[in-house]
């Protein structure tokens, strides 16, 4: 049976982890290369890097990372940040990413997305979208890190960008993200139940729980989440304990590189 | 425990301008052995293991390998029953014909049909998948009984011959996950992805292949 996939994300500014990572054991808590490594180990299912540098003329940074990545990683993982072209695109696939991940440039010209596809593969061209549920219940799609109101409906959004070419989409609620207080459920259920490709519920993740619902009630296909791993105060193994205890299909499996080869 | 023996073995990755063959090569290092990424025919002459990788349409694989004259020359390779790897679309472009975009005929070294995944779940099947041994090999030494790997595909291969399928997955319907017959193995998974038992695969095929110069 295809497991839930649970998918931790980093934030990573000038080649360094932002929000506040806490791992003694590591040498260097801030590399993301290192933190990749560390969560392989400890069974996540997919790491997706997001790029929030200010300025995306410098790629040398990222590139490293993903090359690094790359070289001591051996599960799927997924870059964004600022790319804006399918030369963008390239760049991190070449260098070792296996999806990249768009936003703000694919609501800005929409056919980023089909070239993205055409060119790379649906498999590898995942949209993510950026939601809140208004007042009125609308969910409308937000660009530029969730700061800009576009006036587009989330449900839509998602219907177009899987014609267009997208193989997954990273749903991210503003009304959840950063509270630790459960994903946003309804919205979730309304984009995974309109769309044929996966759904990643991501914004709100505090517990086990908020994934098993995430799944379970919000028809998720992936969850993620980044501080209750970060803060080391929510162990990936436990989680997954408790999601296969819901009797959620879980990958349990971890084994090391060392031992198996 | 690493085997010495995969250092010396003549490994030959096919690049036939499908994109991102890193992690590949990376894999294949991970677990000692030093691949050679190669884009002509030649370079399958003295090979002691073939690897053809691979993600995207069968259409557009064909027509590359086509434009870089592999067909013929992989076909002969298989004739001879050398060691041969194919991985996710390098297992797809070794059957009769996909049904992917059309129909387009593919390298009909193994007989049957690439067909699109039932639908009621979502496609592409995307994620880690328990994967059922049907018979021992020593392609899955050291790995359990349903253990997991990472799929990605929306097409899947229709055996005509049961017996060259080793090990299946669940989607909706028995999804072929691997593939053998003599030296050729190939999987629908991608190996070099699928974290440490992943590894394994490349490792059990190497290892299957190397000493005593048996493959050439």
């Amino acid at each position: 049976m295809l497991t839930k996939r649970i998918i931790a994300c980093f934030d990573v500014d000038a080649g360094r982890v932002v929000k506040g990572v806490s791992f003694v054991e590591l040498r260097d808590a801030g590399d993301p290369v290192e933190l990749a490594a560390l969560y392989d180990h400890e069974g996540i299912d997919e790491l997706v890097f997001l790029d929030i540098t200010a300025s995306h003329e410098d790629r040398n940074t990222v590139v490293d990372m993903v090359r690094r990545t790359a070289d001591r990683v051996f599960i799927p993982f997924t870059v964004g940040g600022g790319l804006r072209s399918d030369a963008d695109m390239m760049l991190m696939l070449e260098s070792g990413a296996d999806k990249i991940t768009i936003n703000t440039a694919a609501v800005e010209r929409p056919e980023l997305i089909s070239e993205g596809a055409y060119r790379f593969g649906s498999q590898c061209i995942v949209v993510a979208i950026d939601a809140r549920t208004e007042s009125d219940g609308s969910m409308q799609v937000y660009t530029h890190g969730g700061r800009r109101p576009t006036g587009i409906d989330a449900v839509a959004w998602a219907r177009e960008v899987v014609e267009r070419g997208a193989g997954e989409i990273m749903l991210t609620s503003m009304n959840t993200d950063g509270h630790q207080d459960g994903y946003d459920i309804p919205l979730t259920r309304a984009v995974s139940d309109a769309v044929g490709v996966p759904v990643i519920a991501s914004g709100g993740a505090g517990n086990a729980q908020h994934m098993i619902d995430a799944i379970a009630e919000g028809r998720a296909d992936a969850v993620l989440a980044a501080s209750i791993f970060h803060f080391g105060t929510h162990p990936i193994m436990d989680v997954k304990r408790q999601m296969q205890a819901a009797g959620i299909a879980i990958r349990m499996e971890h084994a090391d590189y060392d031992d198996v080869l | 425990m690493s085997d010495p023996r995969l250092a010396e073995l003549d490994v030959i990755i096919l690049d036939y301008g499908a994109g991102n063959l890193r992690s590949v090569v990376r894999a294949v290092e991970r677990v000692g052995a030093r691949p050679e990424v190669a884009s002509v025919a030649a370079a399958m002459d003295s090979a002691d293991v073939v690897i053809l990788p691979g993600v995207g349409a069968a259409a557009d694989t064909m027509r590359n390998l086509r434009e870089r004259s592999l067909v013929e020359p992989i076909r002969e390779y298989l004739e001879a029953d050398r060691p041969f790897l194919g991985v996710c679309m390098g297992l797809q472009a070794l059957m009769t014909v996909s049904e992917e975009g059309g129909e387009h005929p593919c390298l009909d070294v193994l007989e049957g049909r690439v067909v699109r995944l039932p639908e009621g779940r979502k496609i592409p099947h995307m994620g880690w998948n328990r994967v059922e041994q049907l018979r021992a090999t020593p392609l899955f030494e050291g790995i359990p009984q349903g253990a997991h790997f990472y799929f990605v595909h929306s097409y899947y291969c229709d055996m005509a011959k049961r017996d060259e399928v080793v090990a299946t997955t669940s989607y909706g319907t028995d999804v072929t996950a691997v593939v053998e017959r003599g030296r050729l193995a190939a999987t629908q998974f991608h190996p070099e992805k699928s974290g440490a038992y992943g590894l394994r695969i490349y490792r059990n095929f190497l290892s299957g292949h190397a000493g005593n110069g048996a493959s050439r």
